[in-house]
Parts: structure tokens; C-alpha cells; sequence
């Protein structure tokens, strides 16, 4: 999902009909007559993920169980997981439209979007895994002050969840009233029910499971339709290029940089908001602590990184061979205006392909693809908010640790039936409105707040609980203001003529500025306790580096 | 992890006082951090390039092909920094992770 909404933030204009998840252009979206192939298919993956639920609930014993699987899922298990975290149905469809649109421009974005994943592999994976066991605050309370910062994170990681919740039920309702032709309310609610029957009975054992099996399906229905639309060029990229190159509008501007890059600043910020946001985002750090050590954990963003750049290589040759296959043929356009709005809006190339090179089944297969796809991300940013309520704020600040895991886990379920009843509700009334600026939000707060501290807290010896928590209110507040006073909102939402900010993405102003208050507050913190914080850094460099104490995988 | 904090300090001290556990964190940072480098100076060098010399990535990648030089080009930065992150797994997990091992026995 996030890709795709990036992309559409940033390419708003340039895309002719913005997207499938990122709504505005769906209000236009009329409903489908009903797609049997497509709901046959998913009732299938439905069926098996319930299996699979039932399996995991007899295997979820323990708050261990329920928050990271204890710790038992394999590298490469946890590799597709992540993976598939972040290869989403709106990667597949708005990277292909993307490039299909823009040629060489969505590749460069492509790529924007696949370098962060070595650096979480060099810098993050393995201190994530040696000093964290249920979520990120583990690491960020390590040697500063448990109350305070268990708070401050739980809020920072709520509001990430709920944003990027909000964004997912929007675009789910979306996305199925348009493949699947069922109305928006009833859509929502079966997302929503089918998340808390995945997260309340399977714990993260079903969440990883259903998002492992979605990551298999996405690669292997990706590649397929790669292969099948390939063969039409004798699976040779010259030819692909050749017609490519004639059947596009712009012709040969396409293979080469062109007009994505008119506005810099707006394209670093964004690119730094999702390279860096990423490292921020609940579920995504969460996965770190399901694989039972270091050497695991490494394999796993090792693997994701595998799957994910091999996908996207896959994703941009769908984007050019679209531009045949798809742009020459006026049956995909409305009113057959060839070169006009694309039947569905801008976001269905790669679902068209999918019909045009695979017939209705294939069609189907895809569709179903990308509503797992939904579900699966929604079920793992459920589980995280949950995990924060119950493990943070409820266990550690409430009950100062002392409860009981029977008491912790009746928590995390009631947390993830309120976050589950929340999703639904405000994808319902959310349903006609621009959500597009929630994404910058999600990805500004994660990138402004989580981030930030994150990282200071695993490198950094002068952080202090005061300098944390004041850093990454800074950065969450500019987030939020930046966003509030940017295109998206101050013009889309509130309607005024002209934004005060003129970038969709904050990062690249709110991300220092979290960095540079954190130091700034922790330099001049001189009380015994910030002192005492500086001294625990050394234990907490030995731990992070041998992995001693690091919690160790359940028995099963 | 209040748990964990008070009963390992001497342990932790120990450690560190072992010449290995230096020779560690010296050469896991010294990877670590030139991968990083090496992965970010190529995009953004990558990035320069695009921003201020795009016809360079324009070129047809021989005379009368239609491919340009931007799209191996692009594939091998994915490639290419997705086999530094196989390094430096490959590295951790063998012989960084052998020397952790051995510090943490010698500490016992």
C-alpha cells in the first residue's frame, strides 16, 4: 500500500486518474457487476487462513506466542513476512501504472523505494533483535524511564496504526467494490471481521502465516503475469523496448529520465519519509522479534530484501509491456479513447494485463491476490497497536509489570476488537473523503518520531528520557502541522486557494528537527537520572552487540 | 527489561574488558558502516546523475539498439546493493557472530 500512495502523493497531477487506495479519484469508481472467478478464489484463501488460524490459536499458549510467535518463525519465513509487508496490492498496481504512465521515472521512484532495506539490514536488524522482545519500546525504555517513554511510544505507534488503518479500510473498500463489485460498507466489514478472527484467535503465528502466504501468492502471480505478458515480446526487452518506445504517447522520453524530477524537494522528503519511515512503522519492527535470534533476524531482511528488489523489477517490466499491450488496445479505455482515462481509473494497469495476457481466471486470481494483500497488512497493523495498548501501557506503565500474561492477554484481545471496531467505523465514514494525506502523516509521524528515537536510543550514549520524548513531540507535532498546512490538506480537505507548505511529504523538515532537539534536549539534561542513562549505555552496547540476554525463542 | 538490567552488570564489564569483544565492535562497525556508504553513495550518486545528467542514462546502450543505458543501469543498483546486504548477513553470521559466541564463553 504505501508505495503506491507515496507514489500518487507525489505524482498527484501526473497521474491522470490518481489511484485505487489513495481514493480521490474513487469516488468516480463505479461498482462492478460481481466477480465470481475473483470471489471463488478468495473464499479459497480465506478458508485456508482460517485453517491456518485455528492451527495457530492451539499453538498460541503464551503472550509470547501472541505477540512475536515466540520468537519461532525461520528467517526465511520471516523474510517472505516482511516482504510481504511491504509489497502490497497497491505496489504491484501503482508502481506498474506508475511506470506504465511515466517509463523510466517510475523505475528511478522504484528504486528510491528499495534502498532503504540494506540499511535496515546493516544498522538495525540485528541491535532490533538483541535488545527488543514485543515492540519497539522495549529498546527505546531499555535505560531510560519505562513509564514515560512506554507512553510516548505507545502514542507515536497508536497513531501510525491508526492512521495507516484508516488508509487501508478506505482503499480495501475501494479496491473490492472495483474488482469485486460488493458494496463499500460490506466490504469494510468483512476486512475488519476477517482481521479480528486472524489477530484474536492466531496471535502473530496467523498474522505471519496469512501474510507469508499472501507474499508467495503476490511473487508467484507477479511473475507469472510478467512471463505471460513477456512472451508476447519473445522475452526479449529490445522488443519490449522497440514497441514500447512506439506504442507510447512520449515516445523515447520513456527510457530515460524525464519530468518526475521537476520538483526535488518534494521527491527527497518523500523518499526520505518511506526509505526512513519503514524503519518506523510498528509492524514492520515487530517482525524482528518473531525469528528466535540475531543470525535469524539478519536472514530475514536479507531474504525480504531478495523478494522485494526482485519484485520490483518484476512490477516496472509489467509497467512497459502495459504500455503495449494495454495502451494500443481501446477495449481498456473509456469510451475506447485510446491515450484517455484507463476503464477503472489509472490504477488498473496491471489488473488489465492480467485479463488482457491471462483471460477472466487469471483476472480473478489477481483480484483475490490484492484483497489477501489488504488483509494481511491490516491484520499486522492490528496486532501492533494491540501489542502496544496491552504490552506498553497496560502491562509495563499500569500494572508496573506485574501482570499476569492470562490478564495481559485478555487486554491485547479487547485492544484489538476496539482497534478492529475503530478501523471499521472510520473506513465507513471516511468512505467519500481524500485520504490521501493520511499517508503523508502515517509516514511523516513514523519517519519524525518513531524513527528518530529509535535509532538514537540503539547508537546514541548522551540520549536521555527528556531528550527523547521532547525530540520526537517535536518531530510529531511538525509532522502534523507540515501536513495539516500542505496541498493535501490545507487545499484538498480544508479548500483554501493555495497551501502554506508547499510539499505533500514532511519528512525532510521534521526528521532533523526531531534529530536536532533530541541532542539539543539531552546535552543540557544535567539531572542524576540523565546521567545514570549515559552509564547504562555501555551494558546495553555489550547486550547489543553479543546478543547477551537477548529473549530467547519458546520451547515449541 | 528491568529484569535483565541489574543481575549481568560484572558479566557486561567483563566483556568489555576482553581485547575480542573490541576487535568485534571495531570490525563489525568498519563493515556496517562502508556497506551503508557504499549502498547510499551509489543511489544518490545515481540520483546526481539523473538530476543533472540524464542524457548519460538516455544513451542507447549500443548504436541502433533501443534499450538505454538507464535500465541495466537501474537493475544493477538493486542487484548490487541487495548482494552487499547477502555480504555483510554473510559476514555477521559466520564470523562475527563465531567471535560473539566466544567472548560470551569467555565471560562465564
Amino acid at each position: 500500500m504505501t508505495l503506491l500512495r507515496k507514489l500518487l502523493l507525489a505524482a498527484a497531477g501526473l497521474l491522470p486518474a490518481s489511484v485505487v487506495l489513495a481514493a480521490p479519484a474513487l469516488g468516480a469508481v463505479e461498482k462492478q457487476p460481481l466477480n465470481l472467478h475473483a470471489i471463488g478464489m478468495f473464499f479459497v484463501f480465506v478458508l485456508g487462513t482460517l485453517a491456518i488460524t485455528w492451527w495457530a490459536a492451539r499453538q498460541t499458549k503464551s503472550t509470547s506466542d501472541f505477540y512475536t510467535a515466540g520468537g519461532g518463525i525461520t528467517g526465511f519465513q520471516n523474510g517472505l513476512a516482511i516482504a510481504g509487508d511491504y509489497m502490497s496490492a497497491a505496489t504491484l498496481l501503482g508502481l506498474s501504472s506508475l511506470v506504465f504512465a511515466k517509463g523510466y521515472d517510475g523505475f528511478i521512484y522504484t528504486i528510491g523505494f528499495f534502498v532503504g532495506w540494506p540499511i535496515i539490514t546493516f544498522l538495525m536488524a540485528e541491535r532490533l533483535r538483541n535488545l527488543g522482545r514485543y515492540t519497539f519500546a522495549d529498546i527505546v525504555s531499555y535505560r531510560l524511564d519505562q513509564n514515560k517513554v512506554r507512553i510516548f511510544a505507545a502514542f507515536g505507534s497508536l497513531t501510525v496504526v491508526c492512521c495507516y488503518l484508516i488508509v487501508q479500510m478506505v482503499g480495501a473498500g475501494q479496491l473490492i467494490k472495483l474488482l469485486f463489485g460488493l458494496d463499500y460498507p460490506v466490504a469494510v466489514v468483512i476486512v475488519g471481521a476477517l482481521m479480528l478472527v486472524y489477530v484474536i484467535f492466531g496471535g502473530m503465528i496467523a498474522t505471519t502465516w496469512v501474510q507469508i502466504i499472501k507474499a508467495v501468492l503476490l511473487l508467484a502471480g507477479g511473475t507469472t503475469l510478467a512471463l505471460m505478458a513477456m512472451s508476447q515480446f519473445g522475452f526479449s526487452y529490445e522488443t519490449l523496448a522497440d514497441k514500447a518506445v512506439q506504442a507510447h504517447a512520449s515516445g523515447w522520453n520513456i527510457m530515460g529520465p524525464g519530468s518526475m524530477l521537476a520538483d526535488p524537494i518534494n521527491t527527497a522528503s518523500m523518499s526520505l519519509g518511506l526509505v526512513f519511515g519503514i524503519a518506523g512503522l510498528p509492524h514492520i519492527l515487530m517482525r524482528f522479534f518473531t525469528v528466535p535470534n540475531a543470525k535469524e533476524a539478519r536472514k530475514s531482511v536479507f531474504y525480504a530484501t531478495g523478494f522485494i528488489g526482485f519484485f520490483f523489477l518484476v512490477v516496472c517490466t509489467l509497467g512497459f509491456a502495459a504500455m503495449v499491450i494495454i495502451g494500443t488496445d481501446p477495449q481498456y479505455y473509456v469510451n475506447g479513447e485510446i491515450g484517455g482515462t484507463l476503464m477503472g481509473g489509472g490504477n488498473m494497469v496491471a489488473m488489465h494485463l492480467a485479463k488482457a495476457v491471462g483471460g477472466n481466471l487469471f483476472f480473478g486470481f489477481l483480484s483475490a491476490v490484492a484483497f489477501a494483500t489488504i488483509l494481511a497488512v491490516v491484520s499486522g497493523l492490528a496486532l501492533a497497536g494491540a501489542s502496544a495498548i496491552s504490552h506498553d501501557l497496560y502491562a509495563t506503565v499500569f500494572k508496573k509489570g506485574k501482570a499476569s500474561e492470562k490478564q495481559e492477554m485478555r487486554v491485547t484481545r479487547m485492544a484489538t476488537v476496539g482497534l478492529g471496531i475503530i478501523a471499521i467505523l472510520l473506513g465507513i465514514l471516511f468512505e467519500k473523503m481524500n485520504v490521501a494525506f493520511l499517508v503523508g502523516l502515517t509516514f511523516g509521524i513514523a519517519a519524525s518520531t518513531n524513527f528518530p528515537v529509535l535509532i538514537m536510543a540503539m547508537y546514541w550514549k548522551g540520549l536521555t528520557t527528556k531528550g527523547a520524548i521532547i525530540g520526537g513531540f517535536a518531530g510529531l507535532i511538525c509532522a502534523l502541522v507540515l501536513v495539516i498546512l500542505s496541498p493535501a490538506v490545507w487545499v484538498t480537505v480544508l479548500g483554501h486557494a493555495h497551501a502554506i507548505f508547499p510539499y505533500d511529504h514532511p519528512a525532510l523538515f521534521s526528521m532533523p528537527l526531531a534529530f536536532l532537539v533530541i541532542v539539543v534536549v539531552s546535552k543540557l539534561d544535567r539531572s542524576v537520572r540523565a546521567d545514570k542513562e549515559r552509564d547504562a549505555y555501555a551494558d546495553q552496547f555489550v547486550r547489543a552487540q553479543t546478543g547477551l540476554g537477548a529473549a530467547s525463542a519458546s520451547a515449541h | 527489561m528491568i529484569d535483565i538490567h541489574s543481575t549481568d552488570t560484572q558479566r557486561c564489564e567483563r566483556i568489555r574488558s576482553n581485547p575480542k569483544f573490541l576487535q568485534l565492535v571495531s570490525s563489525r562497525s568498519r563493515l556496517a558502516w562502508s556497506l551503508s556508504a557504499a549502498v547510499l553513495g551509489t543511489y544518490y550518486a545515481f540520483m546526481l546523475v539523473v538530476a543533472f545528467a540524464p542524457q548519460w542514462l538516455h544513451a542507447p546502450i549500443a548504436e541502433h539498439r533501443m534499450l538505454t543505458l538507464g535500465m541495466p543501469v537501474g537493475a544493477a543498483i538493486i542487484i548490487f546493493s541487495w548482494l552487499l546486504t547477502g555480504w555483510y548477513v554473510y559476514s555477521a553470521n559466520t564470523r562475527f557472530d563465531a567471535l560473539g559466541a566466544a567472548i560470551l564463553e569467555e565471560s562465564k
